[in-house]
């Protein structure tokens, strides 16, 4: 059994919009809008969309905040909202603009207090508790009361406190928002190491496409409340025909644009002196010894596809899932 | 901050937690009085601000107290009934609703827990929403009020002359617990509003104060339908007025048997049960915000 079910979930809301000066029309939006997914037990789970796409309407429907419209949602075999305080033992949630902690009070307290909401033994909760003092670095803002800590030390012990209980699936709504780069990096490399233990799931919702790179073997694309790319991230960049580039600047422009056997011009720049190849089934020695037989090389460069504009595409055309 | 290093041989952060450890009713029960204790601490850590509200706090109820003696400075009688007949009154509504309030009152910020997304942090956790809220929130300093309000409900019924029979005894521990009941699920009822419509306050104000001042007075002095709106439709007669009238051991002016001063639990058990209803019907409802 997979440890998170979807089928055919949806959620539904009313609006009202203001059409004259008294009258309002009731339109219903759909936030999500039939989505299916399982997601395996260790399986680190990157789940993007454009604002509004329904990325945080899923995650609280699968947390049980939420109700859903329609459809079927399980999580670790549990209906969320029907089985929610069973299912939050099991769980847990970093919502990055919802706090966990208690704002007055130190996280030392914070962490005292959630050992007796998820009743986890002494032992146990001790044992994490070291652990994620070492890897997020804690110990110099443990007795702080909470509303005096940045962002980025919040968001370390809002991790702690999602973790503390154990729990099998670990929901990331927007982890890094609003994060320097260094806390980032931490926040990031918490949770590689989390997923190399390999013995939680984790769902993370992000706009950072470097998280998903960093963490994510699956990455799920969501617009309009359906799902528009469900693999990896090879597998985004070959559906959607981004490649490797390899640029090459010239002495002098060639006299014809060269023909490369699995490496077809991609561009000219500079007045012929800079060509870009895409890689298709050449390897960047053979292009680079394709070309060292035909021109003077002054500089190679390769060029990673770019995420970003890859989803930004993804995002524009219309696409049937 | 560094990256953080490898951790071979650490123990995994996330072993399978074992269903049936410490759970129960016991284990609620201690994670509620921990919930408690953060937040009187939470509280404490303003002192000067927590003893000013202490005593600003007994100010109101006292004020509400005041006003019914003034009244009777300048009138014998009040609806038909005298001074000490209705303090008996004024002190269960006084004694009920302030402690109603400090239990069950600050559910009235709801709307504010939906907009800031704290509603969302307490639904993720495995226990049930309402009592985390309340015990979140509860505010400590609205202890001196309750004290006002028994102090002013014993004394009110040491001078009302109460001929003590052992029903009536049971019945002056009752009233005021059913009243206090009956206080919160209105509270709760008129709170799960902002689960349909976030800017709901004024309104479930207009009920739960109005409701208060009600039953400050014998419902004699109302008139009309809006003494059948609030006193019968809603249900506040019960909360002081016929009780007092079965402890004082008059009939009501009214009309209404003896028996219905009796009734007051069973009302506040019917509020409870429909606010109950409502509350879980509103769960179902919540749509959260933003992101």
């Amino acid at each position: 059994m997979s440890v998170i079910e979807l089928s055919d979930l949806r959620k539904e809301f009313t609006v009202r919009v203001k059409t004259g000066r008294l009258r309002r029309q009731k339109r219903t939006v759909r936030a999500v809008d039939g989505i299916d997914l399982r997601v395996e037990r260790g399986e680190m789970l990157g789940y993007i969309g454009p604002n509004g796409a329904g990325k945080s309407t899923t995650l609280k429907m699968l947390t049980g905040v939420l109700m859903p419209s329609a459809g079927r949602a399980t999580v670790c075999g549990l209906r969320p909202v029907a089985d929610r305080t069973r299912l939050a033992l099991r769980i847990g949630v970093v919502f990055g603009q919802r706090s966990q902690l208690w704002w007055d009070l130190p996280l030392r307290d914070t962490f005292a207090l959630l050992r007796h909401i998820y009743r986890v033994p002494a032992a146990e909760h001790a044992a994490r508790l070291a652990r994620c003092r070492g890897l997020l670095d804690l110990d110099g803002f443990l007795d702080t009361p909470v509303r005096q800590l940045s962002l980025g030390q919040r968001m370390r012990g809002e991790l702690t406190a999602a973790l503390l209980h154990g729990p099998e699936v670990l929901f990331l709504d927007e982890p890094t928002i609003g994060l320097d780069v260094v806390s980032k990096q931490a926040v990031r490399g918490f949770l590689a190491e989390l997923g190399r233990a390999g013995d939680t799931t984790l769902v993370l919702t992000t706009h950072d496409l470097a998280d998903i790179e960093r963490l994510c073997e699956r990455l799920v694309v969501i617009d309009h409340g359906r799902v528009v790319h469900d693999g990896s991230i090879a597998a985004l960049h070959r559906r959607y025909g981004s490649r490797r580039m390899v640029v090459a600047e010239l002495d002098a422009a060639l006299p014809a644009p060269p023909a490369l056997p699995g490496a077809p011009l991609h561009r000219l720049e500079a007045d012929g002196r800079r060509l870009v190849f895409a890689l298709e089934s050449a390897s960047v020695a053979e292009v680079v010894a394709g070309l060292a037989g035909l021109a003077t090389l002054r500089d190679i460069s390769i060029v990673e596809p770019d995420i970003e504009e890859v989803v930004a595409r993804l995002y524009r055309t219309p696409a049937d899932g | 901050m560094a990256e953080p290093a490898t951790l071979t041989g650490a123990p995994a952060p996330a072993q399978r937690p074992r269903p049936g450890a410490q759970r129960g009713a016991g284990g609620a029960l201690r994670a509620y009085r921990a919930l408690l204790g953060a937040q009187a601490r939470s509280q404490t850590a303003y002192r000067t601000s927590f003893v000013v509200d202490l005593v600003g706090n007994v100010g109101a109820t006292a004020f509400d107290v005041v006003t019914v003696v003034v009244l009777y400075g300048v009138t014998r009688e009040l609806g038909g009934f005298t001074l000490r007949e209705t303090l008996v009154i004024v002190g269960l509504s006084a004694f009920a609703f302030a402690a109603a309030d400090l239990l069950v009152g600050n559910i009235e910020r709801l709307s504010g827990y939906v907009r800031t997304g704290l509603f969302d942090a307490v639904l993720v956790r495995p226990l049930a929403a309402l009592p985390q809220l309340l015990l979140m929130d509860l505010p400590v300093r609205k202890v001196s009020r309750v004290a006002f309000g028994l102090a002013v409900l014993l004394a009110a019924l040491a001078s009302a002359r109460i001929e003590w029979t052992p029903a009536r005894v049971a019945l002056a521990v009752v009233a005021p617990l059913a009243g206090i009941v009956f206080f919160g699920a209105v509270f709760v009822l008129t709170a799960t509003v902002s689960f349909y419509w976030i800017d709901s306050g004024q309104l479930a104000n207009s009920v739960t104060y109005g409701g208060r001042d009600f039953t400050s007075y014998p419902v004699t002095i109302y008139g009309g339908w809006f003494r059948a709106l609030f006193a019968y439709g809603l249900g506040f007669a019960f909360v002081s007025y016929h009780p007092a009238l079965a402890l004082l051991g008059r009939a009501d002016p009214l009309g209404l048997p003896g028996w219905v001063g009796w009734a007051a639990p069973g009302v506040a058990g019917v509020a409870a049960a429909v606010a109950a209803l409502a509350w879980r019907v509103g769960i179902r409802h919540y749509r959260s915000t933003g992101s």
